[in-house]
């Protein structure tokens, strides 16, 4: 069984337009089915706005989910009690993408540290206390600097105290939202071998959401690419990268620097922006950018599919 | 923090007249060189001099003393005021804030109806209706002053709820009570208590305005708006009867006007 199971998960958001509010619907994240296995990490990429971030935000119930399913160890979440979800929240945690924005500035570390064991009533004043500075230890912060305040810190350690802070109550899955988009490339790699070490001495599962198709590849083992609230190829990490079916991936991978100046880059630049969630294209999303669109990908919405073993796209004409 | 009060000349002036107007509160007996109430018909109207430092009034009281004696008066009422108003003006903003919605549209709509009175006004109405005495003017301004806290602490509320740091607390599990006191109100306050600091003159300005018109202090009562309205008939005879409680006002309220300024600049917890 899966570590976390979501299926055909929609997330969709109505916004009013002027004062007479004519309604529109944003669908942030149609119909979305992935899986993440224990101790695994599903990478999800796709550009800004394609609803990755919604997607984690949805999973975790951060917002109620429109549409779906999602099931953590089998066990449905999405209508779930809120005292159940309260409970469930300790397996399941997240980590932000601007470490200054997601530390609360008039907490000092202690007690931005501290709070996810008050919420949950975990040990006493002593044993919290010994449980932050064990913490405090994983991701490199001496003991003194807990009674520091976010400002003190750099990018990099806020956004340890950040990891830091999610994992202070054991959990299963860690939801990553762009959590090195916001560092320094020096830093970034420290954060990364970070999670990479965590994942292993906690048996962690990740869902890394990123742009940035080389740290996906540096830290996933399988990778679905979005594109307008759908995945349009899931694979294990290695297909995806070496063996691109859908276009769109193709084009993303294209984009990607090699290190090999014999290689002739042939990169595939698409055509104009992404086009509006609230008023998507028919058909196949992507037709309207696509190199290889026909006329049939105006009109078939095409399902993602078993194209080789164990990997999946969403294109009629692969 | 310290040295950023002390390097500007106008929050430290502030902060010295603040000083001066608590240690006169505190030590009254102590500085005033005569009972605040005592009727004294034989040197009545008396120029300031060595004995009567600002002189004397209609009925021969000592003005210095009343004016020390009045700095408790004042300083009651503008601390009560802001006390009660603040954190009533807090909770509700800060409730409409982050709750938004129908809750915000109910809260703010009352806010609404009370700023839509002009302040005195409102209080001149609460006091008269209560009946005048000093508890009754408090009670009146702090139902016209909460509604500006509200709006104050609404607005940096809606400026910080989609921070991440208040999803992470959502995602830890936190009840929304627990969000709005550790993590909400902590990082919207900081406007409204420089807020509250320059209240506390305005609050004093009123009080002494509805009590000059009747509605507040009633003699013998040493409150300075009571003192000038007394004053008023005898102005011509007696320019210290009422130049000296007027000036009192003046100071108190540039006072805590120059400290509160001053304050604004130093709350930054980013510059600490």
């Amino acid at each position: 069984m899966a570590l976390l199971e979501v299926s055909n998960l929609k997330q969709h958001f109505t916004t009013k337009k002027g004062f007479l509010g004519e309604k529109t619907i944003v669908k942030a994240v149609d119909g979305v089915s992935i899986t993440i296995e224990e101790g695994k990490t599903l990478g999800v990429v796709g550009e800004s706005g394609c609803g990755k971030s919604s997607l984690g935000r949805s999973i975790l119930r951060l917002v109620e989910p429109t549409e779906g399913s999602i099931k953590f160890e089998g066990e449905e979440i999405v209508g779930m009690s809120a005292k159940r979800l309260k409970e469930l929240r300790k397996e399941m945690q997240i980590v932000f993408q601007d470490p200054y924005a997601s530390l609360n500035p008039r907490r000092t570390v202690r007690q931005i540290l501290e709070a996810p064991l008050i919420i949950h009533g975990v040990g006493d004043k002593r044993e919290r206390k010994e449980l932050i500075e064990n913490l405090s230890g994983k991701i490199g912060l001496r003991k003194e600097q807990l009674s520091n305040y976010p400002h003190e810190f750099s990018g990099g350690q806020r956004q340890r105290i950040g990891i830091a802070r999610a994992l202070a109550l054991n959990p299963k899955l860690i939801i990553a939202d762009e959590p090195v988009s916001a560092l320094d490339v020096s830093v970034q790699s420290q954060v990364l071998n970070l999670m990479l070490e965590l994942q292993q001495e906690m048996n962690l599962s990740y869902m890394f959401i990123s742009h940035d198709l080389s740290v996906v590849q540096h830290i996933s083992d399988k990778v679905a690419v979005m594109y307008l609230g759908k995945v349009v190829e899931i694979a294990d990490v290695g297909k995806v990268y070496d063996t691109p079916m859908h276009p769109y991936t193709q084009a993303l991978l294209s984009a990607l620097p090699v290190p090999d100046p014999t290689r002739i880059r042939s990169r595939i630049i698409l055509q104009g922006d992404l086009p509006s969630p609230s008023n998507p294209p028919s058909g196949c999303t992507f037709h309207t950018r696509c190199p290889m669109a026909t006329k049939e990908c105006a009109e078939i919405v095409p399902p993602l599919e078993e194209k080789a073993p164990g990997h999946f796209a969403a294109c009629i004409h692969v | 923090m310290v040295r950023r009060v002390t390097s500007s000349p106008l929050t430290m002036l502030g902060l010295f007249i603040v000083v001066i107007i608590l240690i006169a509160a505190l030590f009254a007996p102590a500085i005033a060189t005569h009972s605040p109430t005592e009727v004294d018909l034989v040197s009545k109207l008396e120029a300031p001099s060595a004995e009567h430092y600002f002189g004397t009034d209609e009925v021969g009281r000592d003005i210095f003393s009343r004016i020390i004696y009045g700095t408790r008066i004042s300083l009651r009422i503008g601390l009560l005021v802001v006390l009660i108003a603040f954190p009533i003006g807090t909770i509700l903003g800060a409730i409409a804030g982050y709750a938004g919605g129908r809750i915000d549209q109910v809260i703010m709509r009352i806010t609404d109806v009370f700023l839509s009175f002009p302040g005195i006004i409102l209080a001149m109405s609460i006091a008269a209706a209560l009946g005048p005495s000093i508890e009754n003017v408090m009670l009146a301004l702090a139902a016209t002053w909460w509604p500006w806290y509200t709006r104050i602490v609404r607005s940096s509320v809606m400026s910080i709820k989609h921070s991440e740091f208040i999803e992470a607390s959502r995602a830890l599990g936190a009840n929304p009570f627990r969000i709005l006191f550790k993590e909400v109100i902590p990082n919207s306050i900081a406007p409204a208590t420089i807020q509250a600091s320059l209240d506390l003159g305005f609050v004093i300005l009123s009080a002494a305005g509805l009590s000059f018109i009747g509605l507040g202090a009633q003699p013998p009562s040493p409150e300075w708006g009571a003192m000038l309205a007394n004053s008023r008939e005898i102005l011509r005879e007696a320019w210290w009867a009422a130049t000296f409680p007027g000036l009192a006002i003046l100071f108190t309220v540039l006072g805590f006007n120059l400290l509160g300024d001053g304050l604004n600049d130093v709350m930054d917890p980013k510059q600490r």
